[in-house]
């Protein structure tokens, strides 16, 4: 068993509701995954899919977007705008070969500890049973390599053969 | 001016587009034959690669390269003109970013090789003879290229002082980068010589509030004049675009196709254009946002359509299984 996979997921939290919530779970020590890594964003229309591409793209094997149920955002309509972001998202990322079941959208309130366990449980099981993702990317973004001293460019990007 | 400037040329993953908006500024090519011997340039004039060789480095003062990299070919030219030369200008979009070419990022070079030379119907190879890298012949080894595993912008290859976006660069803008070279004026390398908006603050259309039931492609709708196209439901890369062209293809009542990649302060531009498509739907129920998302065809080719491999994912990944999958045993 020693050698089971142990996912690395990201679960970009709002500060208002679930990541609240988190918070209780973890108060009322409840147990679930430490895969789980939580990042705290101000509403879950913060998330941009930047953050989901690049937590991707530096190794994560999952990632979770959680909010405020609809209707209690605490800037009245941002999880309706990671709602609208979510199908386009996962299709889009489907496109680039990252499976539909290593993304989900959820919402948990402040006093919903156990809901968070057990989407972190459900989670970790889904992604689990896909294995790593192994995404790792070391070419460069064009942007980096404006911005950076030219000679690194060549030392950290090897011709991706 | 006392001494001429050697200008180099190199098409590497291109169309040739590119080498034709060279000639594209006109007259004033005469302009750039006035201030520059062109020492290299395989399209128009019959040099050698060991011509290139023979250079001593830096002795050319400007290389435009057009096109992506994904050839051993290519890589050696890159490398061998970055080391010969003194300035060097990714020119187009291709070279700056991958562009089209660089859409084959979707698709292994196993599935590539196999669709051309075996799966399209006008191909006859009862054998599955695939291409080799090396062949013996009687009369000794023949070699050709490698072909790499995916498409590589100019700058993720070598170094580049410079970028000319575009598909093509714009007349003006090559006219503008050309001249300062000529008066020795460039702004400090590296930098990218274009706008650093997005082609909307160019763009003269009006924009209102936007609210779109259903997004439609180009062909589907003949859109009005002067109202913003994607307030029309017309798929329009302007939000997630650099300026620079003078938005160019909205004057001709096209949607702009994102050929001068994301501005300084997009990071990923087709994760800008899934934001600011989605934030204009009129929907807040998840059935509803499912059905206007459908309308949306091909996201990853139309948001990334110049910009894939410098994008945060760069390319498709395949899982283990996937790619252990294969046909073509022969296939290197
Ligand atoms: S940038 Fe456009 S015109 Fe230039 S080589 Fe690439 S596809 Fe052709
Ligand atoms: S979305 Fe397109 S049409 Fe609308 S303002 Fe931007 S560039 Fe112009
Ligand atoms: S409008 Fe868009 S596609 Fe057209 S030239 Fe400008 S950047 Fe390129
Ligand atoms: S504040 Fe929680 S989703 Fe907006």
């Amino acid at each position: 068993m020693k050698n089971e996979f142990e996912p690395n997921i990201v679960a970009f939290c709002c500060t208002w509701c679930t990541y609240t919530g988190a918070d209780l779970a973890g108060i009322s020590r409840m147990i679930y995954p430490s895969n789980v890594k939580i990042i705290r964003t101000m509403c879950s229309g913060r998330v941009d899919p930047q953050f989901v591409m690049k937590a991707f793209r530096e190794g994560a094997d999952g990632v979770m977007i959680c909010g405020c149920h609809p209707g209690d955002c605490h800037y009245q309509n941002g999880n309706v705008k990671a709602m609208r972001r979510y199908p386009l998202l996962v299709e889009m990322l489907g496109q680039f070969g990252i499976e539909e079941d290593r993304i989900m959208l959820e919402w948990v309130s402040a006093s919903e500890g156990d809901k968070f366990a057990e989407i972190c449980e459900v989670m970790t099981e889904r992604v689990k049973k896909l294995g790593p993702l192994g995404m790792k990317r070391k070419g460069q973004d064009f942007r980096q390599a404006l911005m950076h001293p030219a000679k690194k460019i060549n030392e950290e990007v090897p011709v991706k053969a | 001016m006392a001494e001429k400037l050697k200008f180099a040329f190199y098409w590497a993953a291109s169309c040739g587009g590119c080498e034709v908006a060279v000639l594209d500024i006109d007259q004033k090519i005469l302009d750039v034959i006035q201030v520059a011997d062109i020492v290299f340039w395989p399209c128009a004039m019959d040099f050698k690669y060991k011509d290139v060789e023979a250079m001593e480095d830096k002795s050319i003062d400007v290389c435009f390269f057009n096109g992506a990299v994904r050839s051993s070919e290519q890589e050696h030219l890159a490398h061998l003109l970055r080391r010969k030369s003194k300035v060097m200008v990714a020119f187009g979009s291709c070279a700056c970013f991958g562009g089209i070419p660089g859409l084959a990022n979707l698709y292994t070079k196993e599935e590539i090789m196999r669709r051309q030379y075996i799966e399209t119907p006008t191909t006859v190879n009862p054998e599955k003879t695939m291409p080799q890298t090396s062949y013996m012949a009687p009369e000794g080894e023949l070699t050709i290229p490698e072909f790499y595993e995916s498409v590589n912008s100019l700058g993720q290859v070598i170094d580049v002082d410079y970028y000319l976006p575009g598909c093509p660069p714009p007349p003006e803008l090559v006219v503008a980068a050309v001249e300062a070279i000529a008066k020795g004026n460039l702004p400090a390398a590296p930098a990218i010589i274009a706008g650093n908006k997005t082609v909307c603050e160019e763009c003269p259309r009006t924009k209102a509030e936007k609210i779109v039931k259903k997004f439609k492609r180009v062909h589907q709708v003949i859109p009005e004049d002067d109202v913003c196209l994607l307030e029309q439901g017309i798929v329009c890369c302007g939000p997630g675009t650099r300026s620079g062209c003078g938005a160019q293809c909205l004057q001709v009542n096209m949607p702009c196709r994102g050929c001068f990649g994301p501005p300084d302060h997009v990071t990923d531009q087709g994760a800008k254009l899934l934001s600011a498509l989605t934030s204009i739907m009129d929907a807040e129920d998840p059935e509803k946002i499912m059905e206007i998302t459908k309308s949306i065809a091909d996201p990853a080719g139309t948001f990334y359509r110049f910009s894939m491999p410098v994008s945060l994912l760069e390319k498709k990944h395949f899982t283990k299984e996937a790619s252990e999958k294969k046909d073509v045993a022969e296939v290197k």
